[in-house]
């Protein structure tokens, strides 16, 4: 029971972090039908920016939580600045162009983004210190659950709670659904598409950002390889729940993390991913639109 | 108070409007007639910035508003009632009308005329937490117009209101463009393809065919114009 309980967190730990990035891909996707391969690049700039905001702060004589949060400002800024700045010099020049030219675009991004952390920093792996091992948690608490644990999948969940909020009810929010159903009409109506797409790359960055620091507190290393992994995964999550669909990211996510979690425990490690992709034909072949998806058939 | 002159817009290498000129005052009703394919739709999606004209001039208040972009057309006051409605089928009618507010900050005036858009069509009171895909086409129509009123427009520019509509619906809905052009003092621009319809209830008009104007004058005037008959009337 108790190494079942163990293999549920780490899966739920893993799968939050899996919903975090994945909710970026399925956000431009379900604005601009684009799959943005230089996401995962994103995450990684979060973690590398966050451990020499550590180190730097660290030198300064600060430690504990003062650490952790000030890294993760720093971070998410960077992190949004770099999401913002790939979508106007990567993909809205190309806004009118096949869907192909945006896509190979997106795979040059990334690409040139691993290339430059490698060149600007190390092809090493750098150590990166435990941030979230600090936290002290109550006492019943700690029985249950380990602190980093605890702090991934209450960050994790916070944060998809603030954005389906922040979806459904601002004024932003519902411009950002009104695009994704209909980008003319929403132009019709005064919005000011250029814009709701930045802001869609910014929130999106945000969010993986925020997700490269929690997991690479926890895993405790990192290089510039880092984002085309866990890119990937999160891109099968989106799939598996839908892409477009925010609540498909977010189960498409826990349910990716989970059957990982459980194949290396009770299989082993090695079939990691043979279950995580297994899992993603299976439900491709079932149910093509994904957990959640629409089919699209939406455009009459 | 809308003036276009001597517009061309292409798609492509594909020139659909090969100079439009065509003014429409305040407080008017004026109608575009003519067949499918004819450049009806161009007209409007070039008056609201969506398809850029190529040459020409586009005047709306004094104010050239050709290279002008589409948010900034809406703020400066026309609403567009687009072809097929295109209701945001995911959001509740009152989120589609809250969209349809969007430039506007005085909440206590949105919800006014969100009192007065109910006013009009109750329907849409009785339905204003049911998606919008899940009304039907009078009702979205409704929608519709409702929601491009909910941006306290100038001028109005509605394209085929009727499209798709029972003929019984087509009355309400045009004896509504009547009551709201009469009560708000609101400038419509209406393009129809149901040409007795619109001319019945226009002001002026104007014919278009391949993408030119070919006629023009009081809608009194056309309705019994032996071509307009012949061509587009039917009779």
């Amino acid at each position: 029971m108790n190494y079942f309980w163990d293999l549920f967190l780490g899966g739920i730990t893993r799968g939050s972090i899996y919903a975090l990035i994945a909710l970026g891909y399925t956000m431009v996707y379900g604005i601009l039908e684009l799959i943005n391969f230089a996401h995962g690049e994103i995450y990684m700039i979060g973690a590398f920016t966050a451990l020499i905001a550590a180190s730097l702060l660290t030198m300064q004589g600060l430690s504990g939580p003062a650490v952790l949060v000030l890294a993760t400002v720093v971070a998410v800024l960077y992190a949004a600045a770099y999401g913002f700045t790939v979508e106007k010099i990567a993909y809205k020049p190309l806004r009118q162009a096949p869907r192909l030219s945006p896509l190979i675009s997106a795979i040059g991004m990334s690409i040139f983004l691993q290339n430059y952390v490698m060149l600007a920093q190390t092809s090493d792996f750098l150590p990166f210190p435990n941030l979230l091992q600090n936290v002290e948690l109550p006492a019943f608490l700690n029985t249950w659950i380990a602190p980093a644990e605890f702090m991934i999948i209450l960050t994790a969940a916070s944060l998809m709670l603030g954005l389906t909020l922040i979806l459904k009810f601002t004024k932003m929010g519902k411009a950002m659904r009104a695009v994704a159903q209909d980008r003319t009409m929403a132009m019709l109506l005064g919005v000011n598409v250029n814009r709701i797409i930045s802001r869609t790359f910014i929130v999106g960055s945000v969010l993986a950002a925020i997700g490269g620091v929690l997991i690479a507190s926890h895993v405790g290393r990192i290089n510039f390889y880092i984002g085309f992994g866990a890119g990937i995964k999160a891109f099968t999550a989106a799939v598996l729940g839908g892409i477009g669909s925010i609540p498909g990211a977010m189960l498409g996510g826990l349910v990716l993390g989970l059957t990982e979690s459980f194949a290396t425990g009770y299989i082993s490690s090695d079939y990691e991913n043979v279950f995580a992709f297994a899992l993603l034909i299976l439900i491709l072949i079932l149910k093509p639109e994904g957990i959640l998806g629409r089919s699209s058939q939406q455009k009459v | 108070m809308l003036k276009l002159i001597d517009v061309q817009t292409c798609y492509g290498n594909i020139r659909s409007l090969k100079g439009v000129s065509l003014t429409v005052a305040e407080g008017e009703i004026v109608s575009l007639i003519g067949a499918n394919g004819a450049g009806k739709t161009t007209t409007l999606m070039s008056i609201s910035g969506i398809v850029a004209a190529s040459s020409g001039q586009i005047i709306f208040n004094q104010q050239r508003i050709e290279r002008t972009d589409p948010d900034k057309i809406v703020a400066a006051g026309i609403s567009q009632v687009p072809e097929g409605r295109r209701i945001f089928p995911g959001m509740s009618v009152l989120e589609n009308l809250e969209m349809g507010a969007f430039l506007r900050e005085d909440s206590r005036k949105t919800r006014e005329d969100m009192e007065y858009v109910f006013d009009l069509f109750p329907i849409l009171n009785k339905r204003r937490h049911q998606a919008g895909g899940t009304l039907s086409g009078g009702e979205q129509q409704m929608l519709a117009i409702s929601r491009a009123l909910m941006a306290r427009p100038k001028l109005l520019l509605l394209d085929e209101p009727s499209l798709g509509l029972s003929p019984l619906l087509t009355n309400q809905i045009f004896e509504m463009i009547k009551k709201i052009n009469t009560e708000q003092h609101m400038t419509i621009f209406l393009v129809e393809q149901n040409a007795y319809m619109a001319l019945k209830l226009s002001h002026r008009g104007y014919v278009m065919e391949n993408g030119s104007i070919i006629l023009e004058g009081k809608a009194a005037a056309l309705l019994t114009d032996s071509n307009v008959k012949k061509a587009y009337l039917g009779i």
